[in-house]
């Protein structure tokens, strides 16, 4: 692999650029692994990253139907955050927020991270005593967390409406919140997993399992049957109907949620800002577009296509809470299918299937777990026993009513 | 956006609409086992292609319905009343 630096870029400039080569291998499928996971999205990618490099499996394969990063890795607003009520998802989100502290270092490539904290506004004196309640709990599960008061708020965001219909009375910052670029994320864990001699095989759709009682014994792709010892799966959209050819059912429902960007524009917005009341979260990237997201569409759908009322619905909050973003024209609109479980809580580890592992469940939030996701997913394969940070997150927990319901308890906008 | 046909008031737009989820999920007896509750709570056919659904015309009659959707196009291919036995079999 080639080391990214300033004399490295400094080098190739001289040379007129025209020397860069492919940031990873285009492997050819092998008959047989140790591990094979299903899905190139940020989760399935970090996690064979993480089994080569920490634990030195060395037959990995990664299966992608499409493209690398062409799911919702591609398609999300790019926040990380660790502001959870619970201490299971606190410390699991935390863990991810400290790695993606140190990832540009890690895959030796820039993935942009902004830690310009996320601030959860405030409207009514009942959701301000419950954000009183939701911050002493964060720092209790040793997080950074902090109240703010109007003036302060206007100060960090002085875009924001001066005499707006729902009176902002404060709100909730984690200042260590922020944004990344997460196509870089993608790549970077592509390029380090390729480098430590994972095949990463696009175009590459599983339609099958063989199976032998309780045990998977090869996987059917439309590139032939790869023999294997164990299976991690990965994918977002399609995992309800992977475990179906596995055999067993998930509590997921599949939906639509939908984002936007306007065109870019020179820094106004610094912190991401979230309404949970107006149901909105702007942000603004590096390249300057505003970011939008908002609620998802209600029905089941895998069609990747938002609704047009959500999408009024939506602007029509942004502007409400920003109205000089009424000039702005927007550029695109697209929409991923996100998979909601019962506790809006992923779900990972164990499977009733003996050697196969998931990874799935990340509704709209799965983006900034990406490298906690990768990094417990690989230790709970190599171990066969999930990983202490995720054992509260296993499959099984509807069976013993063990839910972990942070839609409720961490004011999710969805 | 859907254009759903009320079988009541005709064809309106989804916002005039509350979603019900999935149709004919059968609860088990109360005797059964915490594997067979947990099924019938939480997990779900989530269909990816005709999928049998309810639907509430919350800004209109106000009556409950059966729809039969694709999830992959959102074509609308069947609809008919709660109560009625489902054209083509009951299975997601």
């Amino acid at each position: 692999m080639e080391r990214y630096s300033l004399l490295n870029v400094l080098g190739h400039a001289l040379r007129g650029n025209t020397g860069w080569g492919p940031a990873w291998r285009t492997p050819t499928l092998q008959r047989s692994y140790d591990v094979v996971v299903i899905g190139g999205g940020g989760h399935g990618l970090a996690t064979a990253y993480f089994l080569a490099k920490k634990h030195g499996v060395r037959r990995v394969a990664l299966l992608e139907r499409g493209h690398i990063g062409q799911g919702n890795s591609g398609r999300n607003t790019q926040v990380i955050r660790s502001n959870y009520f619970y201490p299971v998802s606190s410390s699991f989100f935390d863990h991810s927020l400290k790695l993606y502290e140190g990832l540009g270092r890690e895959l030796n490539f820039n993935v942009m991270l902004r830690q310009s904290g996320q601030i959860n506004l405030v409207h009514t004196l009942h959701e301000l005593e419950i954000v009183r309640r939701w911050a002493n709990a964060i720092r209790m599960n040793g997080v950074d967390a902090e109240v703010l008061g109007e003036a302060e708020i206007r100060k960090l965001v002085p875009t924001l409406n001066a005499r707006p219909r729902f009176p902002i009375l404060g709100g909730l910052i984690q200042r260590r919140a922020g944004i990344s670029r997460h196509d870089a994320v993608v790549w970077g864990f592509a390029r380090g997993a390729s480098a430590h001699g994972v095949d990463l095989v696009q175009g590459c759709e599983v339609t099958g399992f063989r199976k032998s009682g309780d045990r998977i014994t090869g996987v059917e792709t439309s590139q032939g049957v790869i023999q294997c010892d164990r299976v991690a799966m990965s994918v977002s959209n399609q995992c309800s109907v992977l475990a179906g050819m596995a055999g067993f059912s998930l509590p997921i429902t599949t939906t639509t949620l939908q984002a936007m960007v306007t065109e870019p524009i020179k820094p106004v917005l610094d912190p991401c800002v979230i309404s949970a009341s107006i149901h909105v979260y702007v942000s603004q990237s590096d390249r300057g577009e505003i970011v939008i997201g908002g609620a998802a569409d209600v029905y089941n759908s895998y069609k990747q296509r938002g609704s047009f009322a959500v999408t009024r619905s939506v602007l029509s909050s942004v502007l409400e809470l920003f109205p000089s973003f009424s000039r702005l024209k927007l550029m695109r609109q697209w929409a991923g299918a996100v998979d909601i479980t019962p506790d809006t809580s992923p779900i990972m580890g164990l499977t009733p299937v003996r050697n196969l592992y998931i990874n799935c469940g990340w509704g709209t939030g799965g983006y900034k777990a990406i490298p906690a996701g990768g990094d417990t997913m690989a230790n709970t394969i190599v171990n066969d026993a999930p990983h202490p940070l995720i054992r509260a997150f296993d499959l099984a927990r509807f069976e013993r009513g063990a839910l972990i319901d942070e839609g409720a308890a961490s004011v999710v906008a969805h | 956006m859907l254009y759903i046909p009320c079988p009541f008031c005709g064809p309106r737009d989804d916002t005039e609409f509350t979603y019900g989820g999935p149709s004919h999920v059968k609860r088990p007896e109360l005797s059964c086992n915490d594997r067979e509750w947990t099924q019938y709570l939480y997990h779900r056919a989530n269909t990816k292609g005709p999928y049998r659904e309810r639907w509430l015309h919350t800004f209109g009659c106000g009556r409950w319905f059966n729809v039969l959707r694709d999830t992959t196009t959102h074509e609308i291919k069947q609809i008919y009343r709660m109560g009625e036995v489902a054209p083509g079999g009951e299975s997601q």
